[in-house]
């Protein structure tokens, strides 16, 4: 079976979602083809097909971006807003908060933003504490956002197409290191329903919930763990928002433990609100607490050695599984 | 050179939405004064004549983006009375169910896109109203209107330059009423005008007396026209005063004396009436157009009133396409 990359997943995702309605728009920073399509090449060759009125090249103004797409969403268009990196969303947090987050409310319905913003981000290239962060808890704090991250090619291709189709605004969150991973082709017209997690690889005495890159380092844990004769059951989000409530509850509930994993800063992070989810649904029929894993609460640091003691790492998560595992309470 | 000439139909039209706005924000006042109404409200006094104008300007197709003090533009655009005095007062009846209020205004039917509460991001998204009409070809203008402390936000500086870098059909209205909530123009901006900001992004800026009807009429409709033709963007600075507090009820002292007098001087509506006048209109004819923008009024008040208040069950609505779980 041929294979694709997540760059071209994500590519083919817009460019198939463009062909078919008109109202697809990309506005970014160097996104058209006289700047080479996008810094990391996701809007390639989309400029040769569907033009520079399509393809907006922007100035470096992320509000002015974020409120452009706000204003064609309004109007009926599906923009899709490519901030280059996911530290610059902050200088549009008042579009994205105040505005695409909350006119659908506050019109009482009468207008909506089906807006997608898509932004990447990643610890692990040495880029430092202002391009590598991963902001999704801030998000997921407000209402009206759904917050979407892949962790393989196929799911970026099916949740890209899903993120467009929706209605409401969306974060797309990229992780620079995921960009040349291959998965499966999954062909044209491949669409990944929105809210729905994945169980990634199936298991009985532990859960790891996770999405996006960290889903790659469960897996291998998960896999290392087989050896020691723990089962562990890997669940991937992909929506962060809606949260797939239904699906993390029912693994938690058959493994009995839970380790909440992410590359985000662990203080304040989704993995608190998740693990407080499953004390509430299943207090008692817990056989261990559930953890969490997180980065450190630093900035992200630009040494590699730094980065590296920052992330959280295999090891971490296996001596959290093997912890919940030999829980006496 | 801008025509200083105006058809009587559009005078007559501009008269009765100067007006309109003027006895509903009056209503307003006195709804909140007999505690019929208890809500924050930022009165549109002393800038009912430069909405009235601009909006005379554009079809009703053209779509609107405002601000917090926006209720001079709306009613001038056109929104219906009934449901926006019920949204003021958060009822159902309202334009946005009751989950608005009057910091939020929205009304499609009649291009009210937004109405934001924060000043100065009203700009970029009317940018991107314009850019999908722009893509479009729909022939729509887009028109925003903000204050003179709106700009010195970044937004203002971020959304003129990518408006004039696109030629986007988009109308950039300052209602300069020279203060930015308590601090006075002169305070917060050392330029003596807004209009020389247009320069900075080569974009057209001109500055007008808002008050004066025909003026702010005829600048507004260059500007439509050109917009409308495919030539960009426009900065429009009207000169008008805030004649009272940041928000109903608020103090003012802070505003000197000679200001104050100032202001009391250029009263937009006296001097619009007698500018009628001047055009032939009659007292009886301009007493009546009133007298029946007063009865619509009362009916407005009446409808809000009688109006049901929101139930909870709406909190879980118009989060998401999909009503959220309770």
């Amino acid at each position: 079976m041929s294979q694709i990359t997540m760059t071209q997943a994500l590519n083919r995702a817009i460019d198939e979602a463009m062909a078919e309605d008109e109202g697809v728009i990309l506005l970014g920073e160097d996104v058209a083809a006289k700047q080479g399509g996008g810094v990391f090449k996701i809007s390639s060759g989309l400029t040769e097909k569907y033009g520079e009125q399509r393809i907006r090249a922007t100035p470096i103004s992320e509000q002015a971006i974020v409120g452009a797409c706000v204003g064609a969403a309004l109007a009926g268009f599906r923009p899709i807003a490519e901030i280059m990196l996911m530290n610059f969303v902050t200088v549009a947090m008042d579009q994205i908060v105040n505005h695409a987050a909350k006119l659908r409310f506050m019109s009482g319905g009468q207008t909506n933003v089906p807006l997608v913003i898509r932004t990447t981000t990643g610890v692990g290239v040495g880029f430092g504490g202002q391009h590598s962060d991963m902001l999704e808890a801030w998000f997921a704090h407000v209402p009206g956002l759904k917050i979407v991250t892949p962790s393989n090619a196929a799911d970026a291709q099916g949740l890209m197409r899903a993120a467009i189709a929706c209605n409401d605004p969306v974060i797309f969150i990229e992780n620079i290191l995921c960009y040349g991973l291959k998965s499966d082709d999954p062909g044209p017209g491949h669409i990944v329903p929105l809210g729905k997690a994945a169980v990634a690889r199936a298991g009985s005495d532990c859960t790891i919930v996770t999405y996006g890159r960290t889903v790659l380092d469960a897996l291998e844990v998960a896999g290392k763990l087989a050896d020691e004769g723990i089962s562990v059951e890997v669940i991937d989000l992909r929506t962060i928002a809606p949260y797939d409530e239904a699906t993390v509850t029912a693994s938690v509930e058959k493994t009995g433990r839970a380790v909440v994993l992410h590359e985000a800063v662990k203080q304040y992070g989704t993995g608190a609100e998740i693990a407080s989810r499953l004390n509430e649904k299943l207090f008692g029929k817990l056989k261990a607490p559930v953890t969490r894993i997180g980065g450190a609460f630093s900035a992200v640091p630009m040494a590699n050695a730094l980065e590296q003691a920052w992330i959280p790492n295999k090891d971490a998560i296996a001596d959290a599984i093997r912890a919940a595992m030999n829980w006496k309470g | 050179m801008t025509d200083t000439t105006i058809d009587r139909d559009k005078l007559r039209d501009i008269y009765t939405r100067t007006m309109r706005v003027a006895r509903a924000d009056e209503k307003f006042r006195s709804l909140l004064m007999t505690g019929k109404l208890a809500v924050i409200y930022y009165t549109v006094r002393g800038q009912e004549l430069v909405s009235a104008a601009a909006m005379a300007a554009l079809e009703p197709s053209d779509y609107l983006v405002t601000t917090y003090r926006g209720q001079h533009d709306q009613i001038a655009k056109g929104v219906p009375l009934n449901p926006l005095f019920a949204e003021i007062a958060g009822k159902v009846g309202g334009t946005c169910r009751g989950k608005g209020g009057s910091m939020h205004i929205t009304h499609p039917e009649t291009g009210v896109m937004v109405t934001t509460g924060v000043v100065g991001s009203g700009l970029p998204i009317a940018n991107g109203l314009a850019l999908a009409s722009q893509n479009r070809g729909d022939g729509k203008v887009t028109m925003v209107c903000f204050g003179d402390g709106a700009t010195n936000i970044g937004a203002f500086h971020e959304a003129m330059n990518m408006a004039q870098l696109w030629k986007l059909p988009v109308i950039f209205l300052c209602q300069n009423n020279r203060y930015g909530e308590h601090t006075a123009f002169a305070d917060h901006t050392k330029v003596d005008s807004i209009v020389t900001r247009a320069k900075a992004y080569g974009m057209a800026g001109v500055h007008v007396d808002g008050n004066d009807a025909i003026a702010m009429y005829n600048t507004t409709k260059a500007a439509v026209d050109r917009a409308r033709a495919g030539e960009g963007p426009t900065l429009i600075e009207a000169m008008c005063y805030r004649m009272m507090g940041h928000f109903f009820g608020s103090d003012f002292s802070y505003m000197p004396k000679e200001h104050l007098a100032e202001m009391a001087a250029e009263d937009p509506l006296p001097r619009l009436r007698q500018l009628m006048l001047d055009h032939q209109f009659t007292e009886a004819e301009l007493d009546a157009i009133v007298a029946d923008l007063d009865v619509q009024m009362d009916a407005a008040a009446e409808y809000a009133a009688n109006s049901p208040l929101p139930g909870p069950e709406e909190i879980r609505k118009d989060v998401f396409e999909e009503e959220i779980a309770a």
